[in-house]
């Protein structure tokens, strides 16, 4: 069947199932159906990013407002008080909203930027556009995911305001803090309804998901084998191979939490005597939950760094006008950090009291995964290496990536080791560990995605000079800030901390805390910069004039500058080639769509 | 009002730097797309290289400066191990870091876009990739046979003559148990907890291994004996923390942990060591338990087996506490009062 007929079938069975007969096919025209109800996988890119967008300010702004606390333990800001109230009382925010901040700037970034905002957006915009498809394989279950995330979001965004506070006992919501109410006020109704919305959350993942990977498989256009896909399809195949394989787990976990929590059930609580009574539940273990969490926990981390890896590699191959370095070994690379990614969570549970042998093989395939990612670095190296690089703004934040993601991935090499991880588990150390390879570095492949593919989504380009300021002023800040972190977590301060002030062992860092609360306030600025920047670009930047600015050689530079939808207005292009035939046998780039030429050398 | 005007210095500078961007895009348009992105590509060249060295620098002057702030030598003789392999994955991690990061960076400079400049079509190179492979695949072989090694040893059961102290966990804060003369901890049953009366612990009063058993504020230890803890606690998951001993271990409702080390220095030592007159031994809660987790602190003293044994003589039995005599009234010291009043805590 071709894609022109499975994109006709499936919005018949869309308009069917809902019993709009009456409605005619012409559904671009109206506007709730071309930018709400949206089923063109670029609009719904489009939705994610800015949903994703909104997320990130309000995220960013919670470690803001926490950083002000750890920074500044004794001034009082009054501005506090009139947006926070009673959580603020007197300008100082309350431990419990501290916390409060802290869970929700970790639930809100991992999971609604990165993994929604970012995979979402650009698996989205990239699938069908790169592998010479007309939309995804259900236009439907795609713009059902985005609803679905967008319930989440209404979901976890209430829970901000009610009267007991969100969720507060850490974005991995370890039971028994987060089982029972009187252990924390936030894990009143504010657990139920972050349960509900990450159960809404993993729905919208696993519809995206199954797009992704059927659309992949099924959808791509004559001659576009899987071995001439740009890496950035590779990556987006492998992340939601890991999603779907492992957000069900998650979700089994938060079920048997809501059990424990409103039916009675004893999956996670044991020997429990809180609030003056001894509790009725025994036989339960609470690191039950952290195993099944981690199952989905650790394979996350990696759902945010995949995509970031693709984009990377592909703009650093178009910026530095040469074919990207090795390939194979980088989709090689990929597919093991895939499988190893399965099994390596209890290294976040080293000090739980796991069987040591146990620990032994845990340890072992963490290192492991060093190896993989050293290939990835090492071929990214070699692929600017005599290349002929141009300086966008998008080649600028990959080159930031491979730069936090070598730092952060080495200090991976430090908690992997059990012995080491005893002495820097939940420290510092570890903050800035995964700040910097999956935060910092995540958010690096993400702008250099939007830098790079902003002209596709909206026929304008950015504004380049800010986007240099973005780009060095976020580069220094993120060292500025993290770097520093790893002194505090050797000398064993512990993380999720109100205040250090009365501990001998930490509290010589009140300089330091206060110099990276200063930087955050900074980089926090900066990013709105980015921002204004992006929607201001939406409606007044430079306009596009060709079809192909960057001269890449991918399917996505073939389309009019501002594809309808169905993206190619005829034909849609055959492949004859990979995605990286630059500066070959003499030519700046040859489209992947240009037959191989009787003489040319093969690569 | 300084609030206000802070916001606007900030939308102030925002205006100024968008007025600047815009300008200069326009300026780009005048100039030509060539010209601009030359410009620009040797503006971000230098910039690349100037990042690399100043980076290079700042990473040798925050060392300096936090250095002496970190803790020193491990107060434990199993930490030795740990600090050990901290040095070695260091410097191998060292390495790399310093190398990758010369290479990104100078590679950027180096190969920035030239009038007449080729980029060299140099798809893959089984060697090259053969090489990158093999040689991380032996560090870390190398690292893991340490790690391992040190945490087998780490992980090991506790000598048979380690003294032991079991460290309960609750919101907020520590509740210690020494086991007395027998050396062994009485029972212990959760629903048996009753504050009012002395028992925060839950100890079965049947079992005569509990008789002799007694509680503190502080954990008292003699240095260069071993000591292992034995963790629990009584709500949530709280962990226990001795960073200056390189040690840690969750404690988890319903399943008893354990760990065991052998204290170095004492806590007067470790004052002179450090030249520090406030030097105290903290327990840190590690795991997030709830709105006081930050103030979850316990006291560990390291003292010599004589000012322990002085010690232990003064404490008062957790029996005889939850079974005053009934004729006379309890006369309680003031360390009994804190103990008391510790212990009755919500």
């Amino acid at each position: 069947m071709s894609n022109e007929a499975t994109l006709h079938s499936q919005q018949e069975v869309m308009h069917g199932a809902h019993d709009h007969h009456d409605h005619d096919h012409h559904h671009e025209d109206s506007f709730i159906s071309k930018y709400v109800f949206s089923l063109d996988h670029k609009m719904i890119a489009k939705q994610f990013l800015i949903t994703g967008i909104i997320w990130a300010i309000i995220g960013a702004f919670f470690s803001v407002v926490f950083r002000l606390q750890l920074g500044f333990p004794d001034a009082t800001f009054p501005w506090l008080e009139s947006i926070l109230g009673h959580w603020a009382k007197g300008g100082r925010i309350t431990p419990e909203a501290y916390y409060a901040l802290v869970t929700m700037h970790g639930t809100i970034l991992v999971f609604f930027v990165l993994t929604a905002g970012l995979s979402g957006t650009f698996s989205n915009l990239l699938i069908p556009l790169q592998v010479g498809a007309r939309d995804m394989a259900s236009p439907f279950m795609n713009c059902l995911s985005y609803w679905f995330f967008f319930l989440a979001s209404l979901v976890m965004m209430a829970s901000l305001f009610v009267q007991t506070g969100p969720a507060s006992g850490g974005w991995t919501m370890y039971p028994p803090l987060s089982a029972l109410g009187d252990a924390s006020i936030g894990s009143k109704i504010g657990v139920d309804l972050w349960l509900i919305s990450m159960a809404l959350f993993v729905v919208s993942q696993l519809l995206g998901g199954l797009n992704y990977i059927s659309t992949l498989l099924n959808m791509r256009t004559k001659g576009m084998s899987m071995t001439k896909m740009p890496l950035t399809i590779w990556s987006f195949f492998f992340t939601a191979v890991l999603g779907v394989l492992s957000f069900p787990v998650l979700l089994s976990g938060f079920i048997l939490l809501l059990m424990d929590r409103h039916a009675g059930t004893s999956f996670y609580l044991s020997d429990i005597f809180i609030a003056g009574k001894a509790l009725a539940n025994e036989g339960g273990s609470a690191i039950l939950y952290q195993h099944l969490f981690w199952f989905l926990g650790h394979p996350e981390v990696y759902i945010i760094i995949l995509p970031a890896m693709g984009m990377v590699s592909e703009v650093l191959a178009v910026s530095s006008r040469k074919p990207i370095f090795g390939y194979l070994a980088m989709i090689g690379s990929l597919f093991a950090i895939c499988i190893l990614a399965f099994l390596v969570w209890a290294h976040h549970m080293f000090v739980t009291g796991l069987n040591p042998f146990l620990g032994a093989f845990f340890v072992l395939l963490t290192l492991l995964i060093a190896v993989p990612s050293a290939i990835k670095v090492f071929n990214w190296l070699t692929t600017i290496w005599k290349g002929n690089i141009r300086f966008t703004p998008a080649s600028l934040f990959s080159i930031g990536f491979v730069s936090t993601f070598i730092s952060g991935g080495l200090t991976g090499i430090w908690l992997g080791n059990s012995s080491i991880d005893i002495h820097l588990h939940d420290t510092y150390f570890v903050i800035a560990h995964f700040h910097i390879v999956m935060g910092v570095s995540a958010f690096f492949g993400m702008f250099a995605g939007i830098y790079h593919w902003f002209p596709k989504m909206y026929g304008r380009f950015m504004n380049n000079t800010i986007g240099y300021i973005h780009f060095w002023v976020t580069l220094i800040g993120a060292y500025l800030i993290f770097w520093p972190m790893h002194y505090e977590g050797m000398a064993g301060m512990p993380r999720r901390y109100f205040d250090y002030s009365s501990w001998t062992s930490f509290n010589q860092f009140g300089g330091l805390n206060q110099f990276i609360s200063i930087v955050v306030i900074l980089v926090f600025a900066t990013q709105l910069l980015f921002v204004f920047n992006f929607f201001y670009s939406i409606f007044k930047g430079r306009k596009l004039t060709e079809q192909n600015p960057w001269k890449a050689t991918s399917l996505e530079w073939t389309t009019p500058i501002n594809p309808g939808h169905g993206n190619w207005p005829g034909e849609i292009p055959e492949v004859h080639r990979w995605a990286y035939d630059y500066s070959k046998d003499g030519r700046d780039f040859i489209p992947q769509t240009e037959p191989i030429g009787p003489n040319e050398s093969a690569h | 009002m300084s609030g206000f005007l802070a916001v606007l210095v900030i939308v102030l500078i925002f205006i100024v730097i968008f007025q600047i961007a815009k300008a200069s895009e326009y300026v780009s348009i005048l100039k030509g797309e060539k010209k601009a992105r030359q410009q620009s590509n040797r503006i971000n060249g230098f910039l690349l290289i100037a990042f690399l060295v100043l980076g290079l620098i700042g990473v040798y002057y925050c060392n300096n400066l936090l250095k002496g702030k970190i803790l020193g030598e491990s107060a434990s003789v199993q930490g030795e191990g740990v600090d050990t392999l901290i040095y070695v994955t260091l410097a191998i991690t060292g390495v790399v870091f310093v190398g990758t990061q010369i290479l990104l960076f100078w590679f950027a400079f180096k190969y920035q876009e030239k009038e007449g400049r080729k980029a060299f079509y140099f798809p893959h190179n089984n060697r090259l990739e053969v090489i990158w492979t093999v040689i991380p695949a032996i560090a870390l072989t190398v690292l893991v046979a340490f790690g391992l090694k040190h945490w087998f040893q780490l992980t090991s059961d506790a000598p048979k003559d380690a003294a032991i102290v079991e460290i309960t966990g609750k919101q907020f804060n520590w509740l210690i148990r020494y086991p007395g003369k027998d050396g062994a901890l009485g029972r212990r049953d959760f629903k048996k907890i009753d504050e009012a009366a002395s028992n925060p612990l839950g100890m079965d009063w049947e079992d005569q291994l509990g008789k002799d058993d007694f509680m503190a504020t502080e954990v008292h230890l003699v240095v260069g004996k071993p000591v292992k803890f034995v963790i629990g606690s009584r709500d949530v998951i709280h962990d226990v923390g001795l960073p200056q001993f390189r040690m840690k271990m969750d404690a988890v409702p319903g399943i008893p942990t354990t760990l065991w080390f052998t204290p170095k220095f004492t806590t007067k030592q470790m004052k002179e060591k450090t030249g520090n007159p406030d030097f105290t031994f903290e327990i840190s809660c590690d795991q997030m338990c709830g709105s006081g987790h930050y103030s979850m602190r316990g006291v560990i003293i390291v003292e010599t087996q004589a000012e322990y044994d002085a010690w232990v003589a003064k404490q008062p039995l957790q029996y005889a506490l939850a079974h005053p005599a009934p004729a006379e009234a309890p006369k309680a010291d003031s360390t009994q009062k804190t103990v008391a009043a510790n212990i009755g805590k919500p």
